[in-house]
């Protein structure tokens, strides 16, 4: 909460760190900058993600937050090179004080499972439906070398710290014989194996009951606390956010609207768009829950409307914000905004 | 399982009875009977109806089914008058040679049909997939039959590579089982790629690259099992119809085989051989089909080989 978030990189469009230099204490341990994707399927061409900058400082909680189609998942997965076909990066990806966007394709593999974990949506689809579990949350070890029984022992071990009950009976199970709750503690046991520094964690909630998300996020939060990991956690559940996250970041087509400290920007949001979200979380979050109460459809970021890309959605539009696209700005120590009249957005 | 399996043998033995009626009613319908096509066009009418007579040809068509049936019942298929033995001894004789071509150009058309399904599935809609699709293409198009001609007038006549005909040695094996293959070769790849390319898609493949291995490692870790599910069912199909091309590339190559059989068994209306080869070759498809079912639920946990309660 207290923490100085990122300021070297507030004025997205400025790649500024020098390369190489070690990360200095207290810096970020990951830190984007003015990432760019442009994907093209078939016919159409677009940038997808335009100019965002945000951090994750060691042992700490960052949130992407927005609607579907805002491009926090591909903003997350570009950090460990995981886009679809035809989607061009650029920008800088500064990991361990090297940019990873420029690394070679071994390093992005090294980094990948043993430096950055991820934890996928929806488990049952990414988990391999013909390999027993053991088997697939120790693949990482056995590549890396790691002798049978020793992989084995370690799985076991792994998965009870996931909160599997009975590691031993389940190892060899495949993931269509447990619960979707046990699955996603596979999936955590899976990206734990590697001993990251940083989670990529995409929507690991989303498939979920209630109930059983709040458990997931109890192991997540306890995990961090207790192995100091660093995560990236993409959600477009405010109340996930309030939870979990330290720092946020609010999208919005592929675009950064909002930034800062989590329970600030949620509590008192500098943005419309950020303020719509808040004012609309339900008692009982659902999965729509956020989309529907406002007013009028996600903008297209393939089609993107001019200046600013909330306009057509937001009440405190005026002429300005059709013809000129606001920059993120520091409109109050540690919150960045990027509205034209971030002032005046009352809480 | 032991359910499933005495389901599978109940349906199998159904599928006989059918084949077996089929057979019985259609070559008792082609013109001419065996006792017509033993004594040539000379033979007077009291000699063809004596000879009809003493094979029981004259009886009425329920009486000779029924006593058929009961034969088959029995594991006798009755006598090959053409050869002068049991007809499933004669049919016996020549399986091993045809298993030996269908074999071989099984194992052809896994090779080159996964290899082809591989390269062309891995980047679906790239220049080499679309390549090696309008290849299996064409290569499915092309009649077997004329391809078999082809290879002879290049191979055999042009070229004195290989010989034309006849069996025997393993040179004599490469031409018919290569033709064989190729309409198959076609089919593995298309499905092996379409199942390479799905399984590509799946989120799993994405999870095994997040772990950090290599495309190598993903390929053959994650896609090429998940992907072989449909490719297994096919070939277990598919095996029966390639007897069926057998029939055809062994009168092409005069390969010795149980399809050259069958085809001069028919000419000759030899019944018997027919009859008892028909019965061999559907009892082959049977046991494929259920191979390919129990592979398959060795290689995907989720199908269960169990009655539902």
């Amino acid at each position: 909460m207290t923490e100085k978030p990122l300021s070297t990189v507030a004025a997205s469009g400025s790649p500024a760190s020098g390369a190489g230099a070690a990360p200095a204490p207290g810096a970020p341990l990951l830190q984007v900058e003015d990432l760019e994707v442009v994907l093209s399927t078939g016919s159409v061409t677009g940038r997808v993600i335009d100019g965002v900058s945000f951090g994750v400082g060691a042992g700490r909680t960052t949130g992407l937050i927005g609607e579907s189609g805002s491009g926090k998942t591909m903003s997350a997965m570009s950090i460990v090179r995981l886009l679809p076909d035809g989607a061009e990066t650029s920008g800088r990806i500064v990991w361990r004080s090297q940019n990873l966007l420029d690394a070679p394709r071994r390093r992005i593999r090294e980094v990948r499972g043993r430096e950055i974990g991820v934890i996928f949506q929806d488990p049952l689809a990414a988990l391999n439906p013909i390999q027993p579990i053991g088997k697939q949350v120790g693949e990482i070890l056995r590549r890396g070398g790691m002798a049978r029984q020793d992989v084995h022992a370690r799985v076991l071990e792994l998965l009870g710290r996931a909160g599997i009950p009975d590691p031993e009976q389940r190892v060899d199970v495949y993931p269509h014989e447990l619960s979707g709750g046990l699955r996603q503690r596979v999936m955590i046991a899976m990206a734990l194996a590697g001993e990251p520094q940083l989670i990529i964690a995409d929507e690991p909630t989303t498939a979920l009951d209630v109930t059983t998300q709040a458990r997931i996020l109890r192991l997540l939060a306890d995990l961090r606390h207790q192995e100091g990991l660093a995560m990236l956690l993409v959600s477009h559940d405010l109340r996930v956010m309030a939870h979990v996250a330290d720092e946020v970041v609010v999208m919005y087509a592929g675009r950064v609207a909002e930034r800062g400290p989590a329970r600030e920007v949620l509590e008192r949001p500098r943005h419309p768009y950020t303020r719509a979200l808040a004012n609309n979380v339900p008692a009982v979050s659902t999965k729509t829950a956020i989309a529907e109460p406002l007013q009028g459809a996600p903008a297209n970021p393939f089609d993107r409307p001019s200046g600013c890309a909330f306009h057509p959605r937001c009440p405190l539009a005026v002429e300005r914000c059709r013809t000129e696209k606001p920059e993120l700005r520091e409109v109050e120590p540690g919150r960045f905004s990027a509205c034209h009249r971030a002032t005046e957005v009352a809480p | 399982m032991t359910y499933y399996l005495v389901k599978r043998l109940a349906i199998g033995l159904l599928t006989i009875w059918g084949v077996v009626t089929a057979v019985f009613v259609v070559i008792r319908f082609a013109p001419g009977d065996q006792a017509t096509v033993a004594l040539g066009p000379d033979a007077t009418v009291e000699q063809v109806e004596a000879l009809r007579h003493s094979l029981g040809l004259d009886r009425p068509l329920l009486v000779q089914y029924f006593s058929y049936l009961g034969d088959v019942a029995a594991l006798d298929f009755g006598e090959s008058y053409r050869y002068g033995r049991p007809a499933m001894q004669a049919v016996l004789e020549r399986f091993p040679a045809t298993v030996t071509l269908t074999l071989t150009a099984t194992v052809i058309a896994l090779i080159a049909g996964l290899l082809l399904g591989v390269l062309a599935g891995q980047r679906p809609g790239s220049l080499l997939d679309r390549a090696v699709s309008t290849f299996t293409l064409g290569l499915q198009a092309v009649p077997p039959f004329w391809v078999g001609i082809m290879f002879i007038l290049v191979f055999a006549l042009q070229f004195r590579m290989l010989p034309s005909a006849g069996g025997g040695s393993p040179a004599h094996l490469v031409l018919p089982a290569v033709t064989l293959s190729i309409p198959f070769t076609a089919l593995v790849a298309r499905i092996s790629r379409s199942g390479i390319a799905e399984a590509m898609g799946e989120a799993y493949v994405q999870t095994a690259r997040s772990k950090g291995l290599t495309e190598r490692s993903v390929l053959s870790g994650h896609v090429l099992k998940n992907s072989l599910i449909p490719v297994v069912t096919v070939v277990g199909l598919q095996l029966g119809n390639l007897l069926g091309g057998a029939v055809v590339i062994e009168t092409v190559f005069a390969w010795p085989g149980l399809g050259s059989l069958l085809v001069s068994a028919v000419g000759n209306r030899d019944f018997a051989v027919v009859q008892a080869a028909t019965v061999l070759i559907a009892l082959c498809v049977i046991v494929l089909n259920l191979t390919a079912d129990i592979v398959n639920a060795k290689l995907d946990p989720r199908i269960r080989l169990e009655a539902p309660r």
